[in-house]
């Protein structure tokens, strides 16, 4: 894999240590919690496209990330089909959902664009409660891993790691080439005055449907994967309260940035996991950190973090 | 047995009545959205969380302090208003500069750890609450059994409703926060104390969300998720109707209630999704919304 030409050389050697760094730790940490890691990291990547360069916050993420993790875990279980295409066929579902969502979406600005995205998304929540092929409130368990192209063994945790890892690392590469293509340039542009884009004369409304599906895309991809690795896809993935964890995680990481979403996922990740198990205090901490986040660190983990990394030579 | 469409009145009248209470709680929560929304630019996420809270409140003070409901009518929207006007005073008010996203994801948080808080406390599963026995029983009108305790949640939410309405449109207190909504810089100018007015504005319309709570109590039972469930209906509610008139607000309210109401009679499973459909309707062919001016 080559890195992209617009990757600024000193930060090749950054990026290949995180790399070096994501194919020796599954030795010395729990894997599954890496990958639940990366699986919510690439969900907040997707989700940070829209809300960090288009400026476009949306409330209904869950919607493209659950509906693809339903698809993949029932073309896996009932279809008998290999992972590769069981994802790929989540991909599509999350594509042709986020291409309706987003040209309905699309009609209203900030604060509207949250509500409309949200209340979509909640409309696909219930239809996931009634569709038989989703089982309610028991969600699609034991979906089988399977063979990768027939060849690889996923059932093995050290193999769908690396598999994981993979498509994690060329998912943020696109990600990161998108945003610095004269593409993203536009995204920017868009975000910082949208007026002035327009009267440039960009179709500013194609850009934004462009962005959110390619958003939302990505987003079904992390859905797929997850149900996977968790061998379950449910009605969680599908809910509100798992699109805000998304906002949660850019916020908390950095939005705008490239490794903000993904360390704000690990640290979500590791707070669901510590406090697992003693009640309602994960969502009471979560809601702390919204506020704090939004008092305090706007910037998030990255922004506080930027300046050191910027005399390092690291971010550009 | 009388039908209409083959459907018995009773069934049909019955439905129709709660989704006109269903209306009302979408009319006050809404009409509150829009207050807030008008002043402060804030789109209000704990809205559902307040109402919930307004709930609770009575349903504490009838188990710890022995008040009934009608105390409760007016010591929850008390108590929510203040825990209002402090939230108000030490975090939104931080945030006016700022873009309005962050509005919502702060009041997004507050939502969070106030649901979070009940459900430690008091856990998932609904705490019954019982008619006030004042408005207990029924009449048979006839064509339909009418429960009194319904019939004054409607007419209840419609005198608040129009009440509020009156206030502003028509009231020299309602002109400086038409005034205020508009140009705040200008308010100020002539004397007016805005933040104060913000302040109010805020305790206000929360304190709306709350009576909705306390009259929701007896229908539908007090649980920390009743708030979450309600305000992503409410958001569709005011995609639908827009947030540009209060008067708008609560047709819409109401209205959508009713098509609510309808469904169930008419195709029940689409009950839950209805609205949202609507709002979608309204995107393709309205996009700013019933009653919405501009973007």
């Amino acid at each position: 894999m080559t890195l992209s030409p617009s990757v600024p050389s000193r930060q090749k050697p950054f990026i290949l240590a995180l790399i070096g760094l994501g194919l020796v730790l599954p030795f010395a940490v729990y894997p599954v919690f890496l990958m639940k890691g990366l699986c919510f990291g690439l969900f907040a990547a997707a989700f940070n496209l829209l809300l960090g360069y288009v400026g476009l916050l949306s409330f209904g993420h869950a919607m493209f990330f659950g509906w693809s993790a339903y698809l993949t875990a029932y073309a896996a279980k009932e279809w008998g089909l290999t992972p590769e295409i069981a994802i790929l066929l989540g991909v599509a579902l999350a594509t042709v959902l986020g291409a309706v969502v987003g040209w309905l979406a699309i009609r209203r600005q900030g604060i509207y664009f949250a509500m409309i995205t949200l209340a979509l998304a909640q409309l696909g929540f219930f239809v996931a409660v009634q569709a038989p092929m989703t089982h309610g409130e028991d969600g699609i368990q034991g979906v089988p891993r399977g063979h990768l192209f027939g060849l690889f063994d996923l059932s093995d945790t050290m193999t769908m790691y690396y598999f994981v890892l993979a498509v994690f690392v060329a998912s943020l590469l696109f990600l990161h080439r998108v945003v610095n293509s004269p593409f993203g340039q536009v995204l920017k542009a868009i975000r910082d005055n949208e007026p002035r884009a327009v009267s440039l004369g960009y179709e500013v409304g194609r850009y934004k449907l462009i962005a959110f599906v390619l958003s939302s895309a990505f987003a079904g991809l992390a859905g797929s994967l997850k149900s996977l690795v968790f061998q379950l896809a449910s009605l969680a993935d599908v809910s509100w309260h798992m699109s805000g964890e998304v906002v949660l995680m850019t916020l908390l990481g950095g939005v705008g940035t490239v490794l903000g979403p993904m360390v704000g996922a690990f640290l979500v990740v590791a707070i669901q996991d510590f406090f697992a198990g003693i009640g309602s205090w994960v969502i009471i901490i979560q809601g702390v950190i919204f506020v704090v986040c939004v008092l305090l660190f706007r910037s998030g983990m990255i922004g506080v973090l930027a300046p050191w990394l910027k005399r390092r030579g690291i971010t550009g | 047995m009388m039908t209409i469409l083959g459907i018995p009145t009773q069934a049909l009248f019955g439905q129709l009545l709660l989704g006109l209470i269903n209306g009302a709680f979408y009319a006050m929560l809404s009409l509150g959205l829009a207050l807030i929304f008008g002043l402060l630019n804030i789109i209000n996420f704990s809205h559902g969380a307040l109402y919930m809270m307004g709930a609770f409140v009575a349903w504490l003070a009838l188990n710890f302090l022995g008040l009934g409901y009608w105390p409760a009518l007016i010591v929850a929207p008390l108590v929510v208003a203040l825990v209002g006007i402090i939230i108000e005073r030490t975090m939104l008010c931080r945030l006016y500069k700022l873009d309005h996203l962050y509005g919502l994801l702060l009041t997004f948080g507050l939502a969070l750890i106030i649901e979070g808080l009940f459900r430690e406390g008091y856990g998932v599963s609904g705490q019954p609450y019982s008619v006030p026995k004042e408005l207990a029983g029924g009449w048979n009108l006839g064509f339909m059994f009418l429960p009194i305790y319904r019939g004054w949640v409607v007419v209840a939410s419609l005198v608040l409703c129009l009440g509020t309405w009156y206030a502003i449109e028509k009231t020299k207190l309602g002109a400086y926060l038409r005034a205020g909504t508009e140009n705040p810089t200008l308010v100020q100018a002539f004397g007016i104390n805005v933040p104060l007015m913000i302040t109010l504005t805020y305790g206000f319309g929360v304190a709306l969300a709350a009576i909705a709570g306390v009259l929701a109590a007896p229908i539908y039972q007090v649980s920390p998720k009743m708030g979450s469930d309600l305000i992503i209906v409410v958001f569709a509610v005011v995609v639908i109707g827009g947030m540009g008139s209060i008067l708008g607000s609560i047709v819409t309210g109401y209205m959508l209630g009713l098509v609510e109401g309808l469904t169930k009679v008419f195709y029940p499973e689409a009950a839950s999704t209805v609205i949202f459909m609507v709002m979608v309707v309204v995107l393709l062919i309205k996009p700013a919304g019933l009653f919405g001016k501009g973007a």
